[in-house]
């Protein structure tokens, strides 16, 4: 049997970036191996290998390949995606350097290799045309972050949170099955162009199945980049996590779920988009509403950022609920600026953190007068995730609330803003806490030059895509052409 | 293009002007901290001042189209310009930022200790955002400043404020955003109604629906009463004013109450006419409300902050009362009016500042018979405090006259409420001035006390002579908005009524009702 027949050279020099990142991966982990070896050189090779991926990535763009016979379709949407997974995957490595020491483990090489296969996964999703694939992807995905949650094997929190993603993770997994299933059951097929004729044609066999298929995909999903009600498990995974893992956990799925969910239903559900536009619309009220009136009573700051990324998520749903060109190129947008914000912020509370103190709101009075600067970004963070000008916060939700107006949303947007509002109080708080209240005690243990500077970087990257958003908005706008 | 005069002087005057500040606010952030700071923001502020003054040199005071524009494309995927100019409605405040901001820096001379590097970056950013609000002709670049006072304030409040600023800072900012993220939508509306664009003289000449013009109005009017502020949505500023810091007093008092007034003269009025000419009698009523409830609660305060503050929600009454008389008169006292009450009630906060600096009391009731331990600070306290009554010669009593004949124009019996505002204004004025001024020394602070300084004194001087020109020469700012108010006037009034029937339905039928429902008045 020729094994050509199965795929050929474009193919698999498609997939190149996915065959480097394996590799380095598991050279990672033969490194371990050799005990000689220092955490920093592992942690080198680990982020040359994500630098030669997203070389590749960014040098083989082009308008649209059909890789494995229809199962991958490369474009410049799959492309603007790859080079978000390898940037967070990146900067979480920078960023865990000397983490894990502190909180009583080891960088030890299965940490930058799972990072790495989580990427992977992630970029399988969204270069996927096929929901074989997409559950590929989401399972290499899910398979390395419940065993990053529970990196720290002495702790008890984040062994409870690795436990209970798993659970959760595994049940939303069933459901995503089940409706790749029943869709297939209804269609024939998986692949999202032989979906989509088969419902132009009308050759459904039932469109129950469909309907429920739909549905249980949707509820996948949802599970995955915590949409409510099926976000629950999100705020102790993130909370028992450690907190560098959580930096990765609220952005790169964050973005691999959207992504694909977007090519899902613009590729595959579009023409029956009545059938489930009402859901996105309960979904999105209901996710920015809880989300955002359950942040408001925490007390952890690594609890209320992950209630504040549940209501981002929410904002999120409004763009798939809009989906098209402009609202898409929002998302992707409003994806970037998100994470470089939940990046920056959680590196900054890692290094607040110590041992398991250090996470409280009262944790960070009188931060500004110890370092101004650490204290200054954060404060650009918060005000940029509660979307004031002139941050690039204010421009992502102004795409997403202009692209949902065009379509008449109007109700949703009000609903939105009035969650702005809300936001603005918890946001705040962590800046009165910096600046406004007496000194108490501040912990801070781990304040190194790399991640300071990195740190400042983002922040600043923050005001002048506030300022000047227009050159990424360009490439957003160039990628959402792609998701037809 | 033909209402708009590109700038012809030799640089791009409203932008150095606009950005001078933000500029020093970037260069203080990496200066060592030290008191050269201070003495660096000072030339900061007085340099924006200079190099704003040939504005009003080279403005032509016959037209009302905007002058010294300057437009580049910004972010062209949205469709979206940067785009700055003047007309007579807003060439006026520049100024008062610019004299006020250079007075700021002047009075947190000493009174500021800790931090001094984050207030004067803070003080600068509020300086950018301000002229940037009454400057920009662009939708977006307009919402983008209005919301960058927000921080700024909020921790001039919050980290150099009086002992309640932390709840003060928190409320201040949870009011004006629930007014903006309001505007925000009316924004976001507007720009598809009106064509896809944000440019403000694009939008204001399309004849918006009634429907539509009604929705719009009452979600710029969130943003822009909370502002004000306008009754009953006023309780945010007591708070912030008495709990910010004397510099952070004036800005609010001085400036940002004026975004809101300005808000209504830049969008309201030529935007929405129709939805104006519906709803200005319950906004008459609001704003007499305001006037005669302002002057009430003000007539009850203990603490000297909180007195001037209440009494901002008076005067603001007036100024919302001019404008809304929809007519020539009122809404030239109106713009007086917020410049006046710029001028006078920045300076009362500067005066109490001062003395609040030396005893660390704000209360009333520690005062006494100042007139013989200060008399210099009296003699200050005294032009102002007669300037706020509205005396005649005095730059609030032409304000207050254009306005209440303007009112007699437009409604006799709202008018003759107002009139009643002035009274009551005499006598909380007069009564805190017998308080503190004359009536016995009070030995409790009488220690503490010492007149002022040089530095102090020429932080009121500049104050005192604009009180005086502005009340004897009044036509000097008169002037510069006389051309434009007429054609605002014109546009309220010749605007063409398009009925879109949907809405008209539903929301102008209330309307009608509200109409019909203050026939009577």
């Amino acid at each position: 049997m020729d094994i050509a027949q199965f795929f050929t050279s474009a193919d698999l020099f498609g997939i190149a970036p996915e065959i480097i990142l394996t590799i380095t991966a598991l050279s990672v982990l033969t490194l371990e191996m050799f005990h000689v070896f220092r955490s920093k050189i592992i942690l080198m090779v680990a982020a040359l290998g994500l630098l030669l991926a997203s070389s590749v990535v960014i040098n083989t763009i082009s308008d649209e390949r059909i890789l494995f016979g229809g199962m991958l379709i490369l474009s410049r949407y799959s492309a603007f995606f790859d080079s978000l997974y390898i940037f967070i995957g990146l900067i979480t490595l920078i960023f865990s350097h000397g983490y894990m020491e502190k909180r009583g483990g080891r960088t030890r090489g299965e940490y930058p290799a799972l990072i790495i296969f989580a990427v992977i996964g992630m970029m399988l999703m969204t270069r996927a045309n096929d929901l074989v694939i997409v559950f590929l992807g989401l399972e290499l995905l899910s398979l390395s972050l419940y065993v990053l949650v529970g990196f720290l094997r002495h702790d008890d929190l984040s062994n409870e949170s690795g436990l209970k993603y798993l659970l959760l993770g595994a049940f939303a997994t069933g459901f995503f099955l089940f409706g790749a299933a029943l869709t297939y059951g209804a269609t024939g097929t998986t692949n999202y162009s032989g979906i989509i004729l088969a419902i132009t044609n009308d050759t459904i066999l039932s469109s129950i199945y469909l309907s429920m298929g739909i549905g249980l995909l949707l509820i996948g999903f949802a599970f995955k980049v915590a949409l409510a009600p099926f976000h629950m498990w999100s705020p102790d995974v993130y909370q028992g996590a450690p907190t560098t893992v959580t930096g990765f956990l609220c952005t790169a799925p964050k973005a691999a779920g959207f992504g694909a969910l977007i090519i899902l239903f613009n590729r595959a559900f579009v023409e029956i988009h009545y059938q489930w536009q009402d859901i996105f619309w309960i979904l999105a009220a209901l996710t920015m509403t809880v989300g955002n009136i359950s942040a408001l009573v925490q007390s952890n700051v690594k609890r209320m950022l992950a209630f504040s990324s549940v209501s981002h998520a929410g904002f999120l749903v409004i763009g798939v609920l809009v989906l098209d060109e402009t609202s898409i190129s929002a998302v992707l947008f409003y994806l970037v600026v998100y994470s470089v914000i939940n990046l920056g912020a959680f590196a900054i509370v890692s290094s607040v953190e110590k041992e398991k103190e250090g996470l409280m709101f009262e944790d960070y009075r009188g931060l500004a007068a110890k370092h101004p600067w650490l204290s200054a970004a954060m404060t650009i963070f918060m005000i940029s995730l509660a979307g004031f000008p002139p941050t690039a916060g204010f421009v992502a939700k102004y795409g997403l609330l202009s692209a949902a107006v065009a379509k008449g949303y109007i109700g949703l947007v009000v609903i939105g803003v009035l969650n702005t509002l809300i936001s603005i109080y918890y946001y705040l708080r962590l800046v009165v806490n910096m600046y406004m209240q007496k000194e108490q005690r501040t912990i801070l243990s781990s304040y190194g030059m790399v991640s300071t500077g990195l740190i400042s970087i983002m922040a600043i990257l923050m005001i002048v895509l506030g300022i000047i958003p227009g050159y990424l908005l360009e490439i957003a706008a160039k990628a959402a052409i792609f998701t037809f | 293009m033909e209402d708009i005069i590109i700038n012809n002087l030799d640089y791009p005057v409203l932008t150095v002007s606009t950005f001078l500040p933000m500029a020093g606010a970037l260069i203080i952030l990496f200066l060592k901290r030290g008191p050269f700071i201070k003495w660096f923001a000072l030339a900061t502020t007085v340099a924006t001042f200079i190099i704003s003054l040939p504005i009003y040199k080279y403005f032509d005071k016959t037209t009302y189209k905007m002058q010294f524009a300057e437009i580049y494309s910004w972010i062209p995927t949205w469709n979206i310009n940067y785009k700055v100019g003047v007309d007579g409605i807003s060439v006026l405040f520049i100024i008062l930022v610019t004299i006020l901001s250079i007075l700021c820096v002047s009075v947190s001379w000493k009174a500021i200790k800790e931090k001094t590097k984050e207030f004067y970056i803070s003080l600068l950013i509020m300086e950018t955002a301000m002229i940037g609000i009454f400057v920009s002709l662009n939708m977006f670049l307009f919402y983008l400043f209005w919301e960058l006072t927000l921080i700024p304030m909020f921790l001039l409040i919050g980290v150099w404020g009086g002992p309640q600023r932390i709840y003060a800072a928190l409320k201040f900012v949870l009011f004006m955003l629930a007014g903006s993220v309001l505007m925000l939508v009316g924004i976001i509306v507007l720009y598809y109604a009106g064509g896809k664009t944000f440019d403000i003289l694009e939008l204001s000449k399309v004849n918006y629906p009634v429907g539509t013009q009604l929705w719009l109005f009452l979600a710029f009017f969130a943003a822009f009463a909370v502002k004000m502020p306008m009754f009953p949505i006023h309780t945010w500023l007591p708070d912030a004013h008495t709990e910010a810091p004397t510099a952070g007093s004036v800005i609010l008092a001085g400036i940002l109450l004026k975004m809101g007034a300005y808000g209504f003269l830049r969008f309201s009025f030529p935007m929405f006419p129709h939805a104006v000419n519906v709803l200005f009698i319950p906004l008459l009523i609001l704003s007499v409300t305001a006037i005669i409830y302002g002057a009430y609660v003000t007539l009850m305060q203990k603490d000297m902050k909180r007195l001037i503050a209440y009494s901002s929600v008076s005067h603001m009454g007036f100024v919302t009362l001019g404008l809304f008389t929809l007519n020539q008169n009122g809404i030239e006292g109106g713009i007086l009016q917020m410049i006046n009450h710029g001028v006078i009630t920045g300076a009362l906060f500067l005066c109490v500042g001062m003395i609040y600096e030396r005893t660390h009391s704000r209360m009333i009731e520690d005062y006494g018979g100042l007139s013989k331990t200060v008399p210099i600070f009296i003699v200050f306290f005294s032009i102002f405090t007669l300037a706020a009554i509205g005396l005649p010669g005095m730059n609030a009593f032409v304000g207050e006259f254009l306005i209440i004949s303007g009112a007699f124009k437009a409604n006799m019996i709202i008018a003759a409420f107002s009139i009643l505002g002035v009274v009551l204004g005499a006598c909380y004025m007069v009564w805190l001035y017998y308080r503190v001024a004359l009536n016995e020394i009070n030995t409790t602070t009488q220690s503490s006390l010492v007149d002022l300084d040089l530095r102090e004194i020429a932080t009121l001087a500049p104050l005192v002579l604009l009180v005086l020109m502005i009340g004897l020469q009044p036509n000097i700012l008169l002037s510069y908005m006389h051309v434009s108010v007429e054609h605002l006037v014109e546009q309220l009034h010749n605007s063409i009524i398009l009925e879109d029937i949907n809405a008209y339905d539903t929301v102008s039928s209330i309307a009608e009702y509200i109409k019909a429902l203050f026939k009577w008045v």
